[in-house]
């Protein structure tokens, strides 16, 4: 082979760093695009009795091509209160969730990450821990917590400071607790990440300019802090909007969130386009904040 | 040496008294190892000090004690006759200079200078006249609105003056100043910050490793090793007559002698790596026959192809190494007893020998007896 040929093929072939950033996209596009492609063809369906449960919407008839496109799933999906009630109560728990989150998570990660390194990485590991257990196990063993005879209650009435068990499961109560407890790490890791990486010369150099401690973390460390804040609550708000094993566990009956309502639609009543319309909707109604965020960072980038 | 050109004389009446701050007997330990070991001292008003050490000899611990960064275990910090060690930082009437700059990185240029007089509760149209003072005096007026990250390191260092000159200290800090900047730009910054410093009129210690920025800003100096303080003096003095082989030996380069007294009177010292006894000037404290140690500036010595005809201060040795620095040149001349010596020869004297010495060329050193000092410790 001349060596202009292997010159052409060397331009033409990826070179190896095109290829370790192609590999997850390529994975992505497999197994989430294509999926959630197939899954946006379902919403645009109209449901049958049948094996696919829906209506075909691409037809080949007398060598004509019918493409029958319905609205009327997403027309419900917007219109119908069941469905409109549940994307509410999910952006309702979804930032309540964020909230607390942030009212424990953000003090509680700035003081391991100023904690001496020794005790910090231990903290940071004993966040890091639950998650050498099964998510699903977790939230199964907080019912043994909640329940009315369960270890939170017993204590409370061995210690008489309650005489009737309190109400923390098959609720709000327990729905909450349960979405704070299981999205906190999430919440941590990043913004931990930020404020070991704060510069305490900066904290030094507000102190020597006469800021208090505690003028200090509100004039430097929080504002520093605002896009770290903004991709980890981001991180929390997102998947806990269509969080479905959480309200399914620990909820009660009316914790309607729009996952369980998905759920009901594809396995209980087996209409897959309803089903397909509500997610299809769920995603546009989260690429809002995200492509809100990604503007933000745009802006900032040039910014440390 | 450039010092005393660096800036005007001070006006007669500024030499105040001298103890404006002062440092008394401060110690500092960190678990075992003591950063800062019994130091004391006293700066004058409007002085410009240095605390100049190699790293890890306690000098940037003794400024943060003077900062409250760091509460010292014992001793106190007194300025202008108020004892500060027990104030928190953020109560002092010191400002300090971050080696980094340590700019906020989310406010601009005008709220960075603006940060210190806020927390004071200026009134705001004040601290807009005096922010913008602040900044004409370093020349960064006309970059008020833009983000540190957008100004150079030196621009960044004029911030991060004006920042901490804005509340009027009375005492400033400056750790490290010119060690984020490159090295062309760092000798012109070290003349701008002198002068800017001085037309201020501030109470200044700093902090440096650099011997050449120490003599090019400070108006005294105090050489620190192993937490302690081994001279204080102004360059000149430090440079001329240091008082220990560390400070000879860090303050510029030497050539050291182990001798032993032969004369008394005539401050005479026999050398094992000299043919020729060493003779000092003046009265020595040394007693006959005990050892002490010489100090002689490479400067400070002629050479020549022809013997001198004297009995002292003169040794004859062969070009062994030599290195061409411009507006000198460094050789390295071996002696018999296999002593190495190090001359610089300015090209002046260079060309006065009627020809370069060259690699293996025998030649004759001497020097005078005002040349020689004799170290205390």
């Amino acid at each position: 082979m001349s060596r202009r040929a292997i010159a052409w093929l060397g331009r033409r072939l990826p070179s190896g760093r095109t290829l370790v950033i192609a590999a997850p996209f390529l994975f992505l596009l497999l197994f989430f695009m294509v999926p959630f492609v197939a899954v946006l063809k379902i919403s645009f369906a109209d449901p049958q009795m049948s094996v696919p449960p829906y209506t075909p919407i691409a037809e080949l008839k007398d060598g004509y091509l019918r493409i029958t496109l319905s609205f009327e799933h997403y027309r419900a999906v917007l219109s119908d209160p069941v469905y409109v009630g549940s994307y509410l109560y999910s952006l309702q728990v979804a930032a309540l969730t964020t909230l607390i989150c942030l009212l424990v998570g953000y003090p509680a990660s700035y003081l391991i990450a100023r904690a001496d390194p020794a005790r910090r990485n231990l903290l940071m590991m004993a966040v890091m821990l639950p998650f050498w257990t099964s998510y699903l196990i977790r939230v199964y063993a907080w019912i043994g917590l909640l329940k009315n005879q369960g270890l939170i209650n017993r204590f409370l009435m061995w210690l008489n400071l309650i005489d009737d068990p309190l109400k923390l499961y098959h609720n709000n109560w327990g729905l909450l607790i349960g979405m704070v407890y299981n999205y906190l790490p999430y919440l941590m890791i990043p913004l931990y990440a930020h404020f070991v990486k704060l510069d305490n010369a900066l904290l030094e150099a507000a102190c020597n300019l006469g800021a208090r401690p505690w003028q200090a973390f509100l004039t430097i460390t929080v504002p520093m802090s605002r896009r770290a804040v903004i991709a980890a609550s981001l991180l929390v708000f997102i998947p806990a909007v269509g969080e479905y094993v959480i309200p399914e566990i620990l909820g009660g009956s009316n914790s309607l969130m729009i996952g369980r309502v998905m759920w009901d639609d594809f396995f209980v009543n087996t209409d897959w386009p309803s089903a397909a319309a509500a997610t299809g909707a769920m995603v546009i109604l989260l690429l809002l904040p995200m492509a809100w965020f990604q503007r933000l960072q745009k802006r900032e980038m040039v910014q440390p | 040496m450039t010092y005393e050109a660096t800036r005007p004389q001070k006006p007669p009446g500024q030499e105040a008294k001298a103890d404006f701050v002062q440092i008394i007997d401060v110690v500092k330990k960190f678990g075992q190892a003591t950063a800062v070991d019994h130091v004391s001292l006293s700066i004058r008003k409007n002085e410009f000090f240095a605390l100049l050490g190699s790293s890890g000899c306690g000098k940037s611990t003794l400024l943060r004690v003077m900062a409250g960064l760091e509460t010292p275990d014992s001793g106190r910090v007194i300025v202008d006759g108020q004892d500060i060690t027990q104030l928190p930082p953020y109560r002092r009437p010191v400002n300090m200079m971050f080696q980094s700059y340590a700019l906020f990185p989310h406010m601009n240029v005008e709220d960075n200078a603006a940060y210190g007089l806020r927390r004071e509760g200026v009134g705001s149209s004040e601290i807009r006249d005096r922010v913008a003072a602040a900044l004409d005096l370093v020349q960064m007026g006309k970059f008020a609105k833009r983000k540190p990250h957008q100004l150079s390191g030196g621009q960044q260092q004029r911030v991060a003056l004006a920042r901490s000159l804005v509340k009027r200290p009375k005492l400033l800090l400056l750790d490290e100043p010119m060690s984020a900047l490159d090295k062309k730009i760092r000798q012109q910054t070290q003349f701008e910050l002198g002068n800017i410093l001085y037309s201020v009129g501030v109470t200044c210690v700093m902090v440096t490793h650099d011997q050449e920025e120490a003599m090019t800003m400070a108006d005294r100096l105090a050489v620190m090793n192993e937490g302690r303080i081994m001279q204080v003096g102004t360059p000149g003095e430090v440079y001329e007559s240091p008082s220990c082989s560390f400070c000879a030996e860090f303050i510029g380069s030497t050539n050291l002698f182990t001798g032993v007294c032969a004369s008394e009177q005539a401050g005479q010292f026999a050398c094992e790596d000299l043919a020729a006894p060493l003779q000092v000037r003046g009265p020595i404290t040394v007693r006959m026959n005990r050892p002490a140690r010489l100090s002689l500036r490479p400067e400070r010595i002629s050479m020549s192809f022809e013997p001198v005809g004297r009995e002292y201060n003169w040794a004859m040795g062969t070009v062994e190494q030599y290195a061409y620095m411009g507006s000198y040149t460094l050789y390295y001349i071996r002696l018999p007893s296999g002593r190495l010596m190090a001359v610089d020869l300015s090209r002046l004297a260079v060309t006065s020998m009627h020809r370069e010495p060259d690699y293996g060329d025998t030649v004759y050193l001497s020097w005078g007896p005002e040349h020689l000092v004799v170290l205390e410790q």
